[in-house]
């Protein structure tokens, strides 16, 4: 009986459990209940990535209302896939969070952030999870909502002003997002994703239906950060606390991508979004353009923090260069980046937050000789950046081979030499860290700097041990991640 | 037992080694028995399996699939096993030599030192018997970044651009170059396995062809083509015996062998000869010959001086592989390992200067053969190696690689190699020379004596390797017959 329920389990149980953390006004106790919740989202969602697997797609009705006029939560490969990311990260994030915050954070706001956290992995489940485009509106306002107010809790005062930046493009994401939802509606008469998808082909060639792919695509791109609509996105991460960073940089740009991928290929279809309006093109050179304009700017940053943001809108990139190919080996290196990205940043912030515990800087000239007061710390960074640079054994390899695999297929050899030169500027931008941190001498009249501690490093060694397993034995994510292409591309008919 | 695990054990003996190195840092006396217990042990792991190569038995492993259809896997071939041989022996040569080397010039971070040292010899295990173009990427990429932390050891400003060179040299043309070239070969053979007789041909045309073999040549960057030569000079301000082992020997054989391999294993030299490429890589090969040879000989540094000729006798080895004629691949197999003999004891040589007179420039070294006989003895024979004169080894490499360039009908290239040899008498001949005849400059010197016993042991085992591989060149010509081509 309630097994039947963990789809809506999924996002009800961080939903409710959310103003009962605002009740509970303790920081320990909001931590230990912000734990047990993110644990058992995890194991839901476990559960139900084997149910997908094994019996194929979930479809679940919210109230025993039948699609299209009910709510639809749908399960397929894909969304699944995101819900197994984000809560692992949850989890990750969650164990760390609790010495980093405590640093970060006063005292009295602690239980205000653990509620903003439980609100915002809330929303990210449920874009994930429903299978109605209104609905993800909803819960792409809840997370986003509460992302703003994580981000500002920081005592660094100018994450009030990257919050409020991110609050107003986030917001203009929103409302295109919403127009094109109401632009659709207003052409189908429909908001359920299947019924659109069988509905929208009979209008596609109005002039409605192309605005409506407009509006989606342009605020989808601004929630994800794709280049040129990224500016929110480096000071949002860099001053944000690093709990925090961790988390988002790892989920809230990949589930606004996963949303992306399902308006283009579920909704629209692939022939109508890159046959006849052709948006291909478009979308691989803003992909490429962000590839090597984000790397480049990385590389001049003089916070750490400020230089994984920008190489996140460069990886950003990647994953929309794999989409942009419309292919299964393409497609399927876009999502296994997603992920694969996904477990390199959170490791690469979490690392940071180390840094910031112990040395409260995340500059590049502070950093001089952590490499040998903090070897765990930073061993695990060098890890996840020969990772971001895609050396062989590790994740980031799995993703370049895939997407260079696709290029190669599609023919276009130019483009497959461009991932591997871009990658050259992450080894420069990796390179300036490592080069402090290891051959610099550290400063004199420091006092002694310890290691983080264990709980903080313990959810590092995690995501380091994914980064080298995933690596080095790619056949699960890739088997979900070409899965979860092939249901994409073959339409909502499975 | 020992043959069936034999791979994985010659992989995992260093890694362990480095773990226990890195255990036992603190005190220098077990950290270096274990430096020296393990290389002995790797040694004679890889040593005990040469009857069952010889015999053409499969020796196969795999570690992890990473990629459907796409894994981790070694086997032994001749080549392989051969470089391996090399590698591992010399590890012990220039483990005797690092105690003295570093003990005596007072180097720090030893602990680091040897430990990498370990990590890198991993690697060149991994590549020697990787089965596909994947691992031996892995390893490739291992290699380089293990061997980072030694050039950079120093720390100063000089070593930390000096690193910046060799990493973004060697990770920019394996990560633009060689990578494509391995999924480029993947999707349109759709295996990468190296396989007697190549995979490549009848799935793509000769001009795509021509196209994969730059991208691979030029993508293997350790082995130093022009103009991808930049990163091996860098590299000098790495503490001798890493110069001496790793970039006259393990690293750089280790670019040129993943040139043969791919040559005789993903191309085969039956489609190579066909290629428009291979004459422009014979071209290549000559001119950086040449090139670095002249250049060679207007360095003072004297480590300087050893890395452009090994540039210039890498291209050698480039220039085997690409006459696509057996001749020409057993000249390239053979020059890679006598010329380790003769450039180890080169740069043995160099290091033990520098450790005794603290003089690092040719200019300086007037007259230091007198206080330095058996350095500068060891010195001669390895620069008469080189050269390719008998009664050394050289002479054997350089023999073969002519009859290659003959064969296959490259006449020019037959003037290059003994041009090439002259050039050879011409850069390092005068080093020995003003060594033992020219005064001594009174206002550069001060006191010594002759280097540390355990350089000198160093030297004096390398140098007799170059008699040896004169005397009895047998096992290694054989070894080299049975590559099935």
């Amino acid at each position: 009986m309630l097994l039947s329920h963990l789809p809506a389990l999924q996002v009800v149980l961080p939903l409710i459990a959310a103003p009962i953390c605002l009740v509970l006004h303790h920081a320990r106790l909001a931590w230990a209940w912000a734990m047990l919740i993110s644990w058992s989202a995890f194991g839901i969602a476990l559960s139900l990535l084997n149910r997908v697997l094994s019996e194929g797609v979930i479809s679940y009705h919210i109230g025993k209302w039948a699609p299209p006029w009910g709510i639809e939560y749908r399960l397929d490969e894909a969304s699944v896939f995101m819900l197994v990311l984000v809560t692992t990260i949850g989890v990750v994030v969650t164990t760390f969070a609790k010495e980093s915050v405590e640093k970060e954070i006063v005292k009295e706001k602690i239980h205000l952030f653990y509620t903003c956290y439980l609100l915002c992995f809330a929303g990210l489940l449920g874009m994930s999870i429903t299978g109605d485009v209104f609905n993800i509106f909803v819960f792409l306002e809840i997370s986003s909502l509460s992302a703003y107010a994580l981000i500002s809790m920081s005592d660094d005062r100018r994450a009030l002003t990257a919050s409020f930046r991110y609050l107003v493009m986030g917001t203009v994401g929103a409302t295109f997002y919403i127009i094109g939802v109401g632009l659709i509606y207003m052409a189908t008469g429909s908001l359920n994703i299947a019924d659109l998808a069988v509905k929208l082909p009979a209008v596609a060639d109005t002039q409605t239906v192309r605005a409506a792919l407009a509006f989606l695509i342009v605020g989808l791109s601004l929630k994800l950060a794709l280049f040129p609509l990224h500016s929110w996105l480096p000071n949002a991460y860099a001053y944000a606390p690093s709990a925090v960073s961790a988390f988002i940089a790892a989920t809230a740009t990949k589930v606004a991508v996963y949303v992306m991928l399902r308006v283009i290929f579920t909704i629209f279809g692939v022939s109508y979004v890159f046959g006849t309006m052709n948006l291909g093109p478009a979308i691989l050179s803003l992909a490429i353009m962000g590839m090597f304009a984000a790397s480049a700017m990385a590389i001049s940053q003089k916070n750490v923090k400020r230089l994984l943001a920008y190489s996140s809108i460069a990886q950003i990139g990647y994953i929309m260069l794999g989409i942009s190919f419309a292919t299964v080996t393409g497609l399927s290196g876009g999502i296994v980046h997603l992920f694969n990205h996904a477990l390199i940043k959170c490791c690469l912030f979490m690392v940071m937050g180390c840094v910031f515990f112990r040395i409260n800087s995340t500059d590049i000239k502070d950093m001089a000789g952590l490499g040998k007061r903090m070897p765990f710390t930073m061993a695990a960074f060098v890890i996840g950046g020969l990772s971001l640079i895609g050396v062989p054994s590790t994740v980031g390899f799995i993703s370049k081979w895939y997407l260079m695999q696709a290029a190669f297929e599609a023919g276009s050899w130019v483009i497959a030499i461009m991932i591997p030169l871009s990658s050259l500027l992450a080894v420069v931008y990796i390179w300036r860290v490592v080069e402090v941190a290891y051959f610099s001498p550290s400063p004199d009249g420091e006092t002694a700097i310890k290691e983080a501690p264990v709980s903080m490093q313990i959810p590092i060694w995690v995501m380091v041990a994914g980064i080298f397993y995933f690596g080095i034995n790619a056949e699960f994510t890739l088997d979900v991640a070409r899965r979860a292409a092939e249901s994409l591309l073959g339409g909502i008919v499975l | 037992m020992i043959i069936d695990n034999f791979i994985l054990l010659s992989i995992l003996i260093p890694l362990v080694g480095s773990f226990l190195i890195a255990l036992t840092g603190r005190w220098e006396n077990v950290r270096e028995s274990v430096t020296l217990i393990t290389s002995c042990s790797l040694f004679g792991v890889v040593i005990s399996a040469g009857s069952a190569v010889m015999a053409k038995e499969k020796i196969t492993a795999t570690l992890a699939t990473i990629m459907p259809n796409i894994t981790i896997s070694f086997d032994v071939e001749p080549l392989g096993y051969l470089f391996a041989c090399l590698a591992s022996f010399l590890w012990i040569v220039t483990s005797i030599y690092s105690i003295g080397y570093m003990r005596g010039h007072h180097e720090k971070n030893q602990t680091r030192f040897y430990t990498c040292f370990a990590l890198a010899i991993m690697g060149v295990m991994g590549l020697c018997f990787s089965s596909n173009l994947l691992t031996l990427f892995l390893f490739y990429e291992a290699i380089t970044l293990c061997t980072y932390p030694l050039v950079t050891h120093s720390g100063t400003e000089e070593a930390k651009r000096a690193g910046r060179t060799y990493l973004g040299v060697l990770l920019a043309t394996s990560m633009v170059f060689q990578l494509p070239a391995i999924i480029w070969t993947w999707v349109a053979a759709g295996t990468i396995d190296f396989t007697a007789g190549g995979v490549l041909n009848g799935h793509v045309s000769t001009g795509l062809g021509s196209i994969l073999l730059l991208l691979f040549v030029f993508g293997v960057g350790k082995a130093a083509l022009m103009p991808f030569h930049r990163w091996l000079p860098a590299a000098m301000v790495a503490p001798t015996p890493v110069s001496a082992l790793l970039h006259a020997v393990a690293v750089v054989k280790a670019g040129v062998f993943s040139v043969l391999k791919i040559a005789i294993y993903i191309f085969g030299i039956d489609f190579l000869g066909l290629l428009e490429a291979h004459t422009w890589l014979i071209y290549a090969a000559g001119f950086t010959i040449l090139i670095g040879s002249l250049v060679a000989m207007r360095q003072d540094n004297l480590k300087r001086r050893l890395a452009y000729s090994t540039i210039s006798q890498l291209s050698y080895i480039v220039l085997g592989a690409m006459l696509a004629t057996k001749a020409g691949i057993l000249g390239g197999g053979m020059h890679m390992i006598t010329h380790a003999f003769g450039k180890i004891t080169l740069f043995f040589g160099a290091g033990a200067i520098m450790v005794a007179s603290h003089k690092t420039e040719i200019s300086q070294m007037k007259g230091i053969g007198r206080a330095m006989p058996w350095t500068l003895g060891a010195f001669l024979i390895g620069s008469l190696s080189i050269i390719g004169l008998p009664p050394f080894g050289g002479a054997w490499s350089k023999w073969f690689l002519c009859m290659g360039a003959l064969d296959s009908g490259q006449l020019i290239m037959v003037a290059v190699l003994m041009i090439s040899s002259i050039l050879n008498v011409a850069y390092l001949i005068p080093i020995v020379v003003q060594g033992f005849f020219s005064e001594l400059d009174v206002k550069e010197h001060h006191a010594h004596g002759e280097a540390p016993a355990f350089c000198v042991a160093a030297q004096v085992i390398t140098a007799a390797g170059c008699l040896g591989l004169f005397l009895y060149p047998e096992p290694v010509y054989q070894l080299l017959k049975i590559i099935e081509m």
